[in-house]
């Protein structure tokens, strides 16, 4: 029971680093990204080529996994999405549909269609005994990193001058262009840091999500639900609503394995069908 | 003012054009024999483009799961034939179509709350629970082995499947010229102008009378009945229904297809179908395993540059993938087949503004040119 609820919350959290970049995204620019699961595969495989090829000590892996996909955000932010702000949703689908496409296939070609492994340091294979129920050392080390990130990110958010002009693009754009914030740099630092996170999330989830080159379509629909679930307002929001996701997703799996996704899928509706604005939003000011 | 009776009166009336689609279309049974095929996939996929093009082009509703009902006609349409409680395809297909419809009617309650987001999370969730369920029972469904056997009874009793697909070309011909006509009827009705309408602005046209909420789910009912018959006719032609049919790769390949034939005039869905089939089985012939990244590259690229300048760029993108793969061009080396391209795609990028104000005037010309062919008068509309 409880070592449910700990890889519940552990999946929860790795949910939340994946998809916490989306969220401000979304929020921001109100720009619906399909693509960021592919910035997450990014992620995983460049870890895994590190770790596996070139012999990088994990360790080592993680960070630059988050550094390398946080500069391939960048690149594609500035090259290609910023031509897409403006358009209309369905264009935004279709362009962000598209670059996972390409993704799936582009990875294909290069890393083959089978599952991927990263090779993890003995230090994190096992269980550890914690006051007394088993836990997973890698499950350990995510929530801590995640835990971590998440302190560090509503610190950032809330403490810093970047996190208060970040908050006030979000809340209106206008106004905020209008009191000389520069919301394009804002928004480009905030894509490249949430396509670093996402990267991140892949490279730490490719021993529990599982790699291979579908990833990013696999995994659309759990990054939307915490999006839409969790609101665009808030950090918090996101997050709880990806632990509920986590602990759902790996109970439901658990004690009623017949139904499957299904759980999830229908809660999802459930819920955009009673709070379209998200389970923890605010009511919108706008 | 504007008579607004003459006006759909005029829209109604059927142009030379299409007559002329239609008559190809027709001409192709006896044309086109070795096709037959994969005329069918395209007949199937141009009425299932058809009933997205009714919510997304006259409703504006964008829908990641347009799948969900697609999937639904083929297993029941697949399920009652199996089971030998409506064998009969034409029974059955209406069956399967009146079922998508119920299905269509109970989800549309969930399309009206929230934004496109909500929206595109609500569509794509129903088609993953459907997909779900189908998996999940598979004594009934067959699972991820997908409904093998479903028996292939005659059309009325008298015209079989056969082998060289001819009568299920026709089939599907027939009820796809069927429901265009329907759909035809439905878009020039009041009904479909109030539609637009709402597309334009829901709040205006809310305040001058027309209640939003149940034009949407009137729309969204009747498209997902044509999904659900569209889906009905794959498994009767194939004898077949698999997990795929709910897949999101169908929905989204299915906005591609409208975005080729452009929305809002229904023949979008059509024209679109026959490129999309024909561009997909030509690239899957190239690379098997690839297709996809041509695929999704065509859609970035549709987007990035326009739909017009998209689809140039892509072609000689796609022409120039073909010769490196079979190492042989009509300009002799790939390499300089290439170059060339490049250089076109350059040139058409660099000199885009012109190329845009050339094409409006050509555009503007040729309209004068066919309605006076047509027949039609055009009419100077500047009363307010």
């Amino acid at each position: 029971m409880l070592t449910i609820l700990f890889d519940g919350i552990a999946y929860g959290m790795l949910l939340f680093v994946l998809a916490c970049g989306l969220s401000v995204t979304l929020g921001l620019m109100n720009f619906v990204n399909l693509a960021h699961g592919a910035f997450a595969m990014a992620g995983g495989y460049l870890t895994v080529v590190m770790v596996n090829r070139m012999g990088f000590s994990f360790f080592l892996a993680l960070p630059l996994a988050f550094v390398l996909t946080a500069a391939i955000g960048a690149l594609f932010e500035r090259t290609l999405y910023v031509h897409v702000y403006q358009r209309t949703h369905l264009d935004q689908v279709l362009f962000t549909i598209g670059l996972v496409f390409m993704s799936v296939a582009a990875i294909d070609y290069v890393m083959g269609s089978s599952q991927q492994f990263v090779q993890i340091p003995q230090v994190l294979q096992g269980q550890i005994n914690l006051f007394g129920i088993g836990v997973g050392r890698y499950r350990l080390l995510i929530i801590g990193v995640c835990g971590v990130l998440t302190v560090l990110l509503q610190l950032i958010l809330t403490q810093t001058r970047f996190g208060s002009r970040l908050r006030a693009a979000v809340d209106d754009q206008r106004v905020a262009r209008g009191m000389g914030i520069n919301v394009n740099a804002v928004f480009g630092l905030t894509f490249a840091f949430g396509s670093g996170l996402a990267g991140l999330g892949g490279a730490l989830g490719a021993e529990i999500l599982g790699l291979d080159p579908i990833f990013p379509l696999k995994y659309m629909i759990y990054f939307l639900i915490v999006v839409t679930v969790g609101g665009t307002s808030s950090i918090t929001g996101p997050f709880l609503a990806s632990i509920l996701l986590g602990i759902g997703d790996v109970a439901g799996k658990y004690y009623v394995p017949k139904l499957g996704a299904f759980v999830i899928y229908t809660i999802m509706i459930v819920v955009l069908i009673w709070r379209p604005q998200g389970l923890f939003a605010r009511a919108a000011g706008k | 003012m504007i008579d607004v009776s003459h006006d759909l009166k005029r829209r109604g009336r059927w142009s030379v054009l299409e007559v002329a689609f239609w008559l190809i279309a027709a001409a192709s049974i006896w044309l086109l024999p070795g096709w037959y095929l994969i005329l069918t996939e395209v007949a199937i996929l141009g009425l299932f483009a058809l009933s997205l093009d009714l919510i997304l082009g006259y409703a504006g509703i964008v829908s990641l799961g347009h799948a969900a009902f697609f999937g639904f006609g083929a297993y029941t349409a697949g399920l009652l034939a199996k089971h030998g409680i409506v064998t009969e395809p034409v029974l059955g297909l209406i069956v399967a179509g009146l079922a998508a419809t119920v299905l269509g009617f109970i989800t549309s309650f969930l399309v009206l709350r929230g934004s496109d987001l909500t929206r595109l999370m609500v569509t794509l969730g129903v088609a993953l629970v459907l997909r779900e369920i189908a998996n999940r029972y598979s004594d009934l469904t067959g699972g991820a082995d997908g409904l093998q056997g479903v028996p292939k009874e005659p059309i009325l009793g008298t015209f079989r499947f056969d082998l060289y697909g001819h009568n299920g070309y026709v089939y599907c011909l027939i009820v796809l010229f069927l429901f265009f006509v329907l759909a035809r009827r439905i878009v020039n009705s009041p009904f479909g102008l109030s539609l637009r309408a709402l597309k334009g602005n829901p709040l205006r046209s809310s305040a001058i009378g027309i209640n939003v909420n149940r034009r949407l789910i009137a729309i969204y009912t009747i498209a997902a009945g044509y999904a659900g018959i569209a889906g009905a006719l794959l498994t009767q032609t194939t004898a077949f229904a698999s997990l795929e049919v709910f897949s999101f790769d169908r929905s989204a390949d299915l906005l591609l297809v409208l975005i080729i034939g452009g929305t809002g005039y229904l023949y979008g869905g059509l024209i679109g179908a026959l490129i999309f089939k024909l561009m997909q089985d030509w690239i899957a012939n190239l690379t098997p395993q690839y297709w996809q990244f041509w695929i999704g590259l065509v859609l970035v690229l549709m987007v990035l540059l326009g739909r017009f300048h998209g689809a140039i760029v892509s072609a000689i993108l796609l022409k120039i993938m073909h010769s490196w793969i079979i190492g042989y061009s009509w300009l002799g080396s790939p390499i300089v087949e290439t170059l060339i391209g490049l250089i076109l795609i350059a040139l058409l990028l660099w000199r885009r503004e012109h190329i845009d104000r050339w094409l409006r005037s050509v555009g503007a010309r040729s309209q004068v040119l066919l309605s006076s062919l047509v027949g039609k008068r055009t009419r100077v509309e500047h009363s307010q």
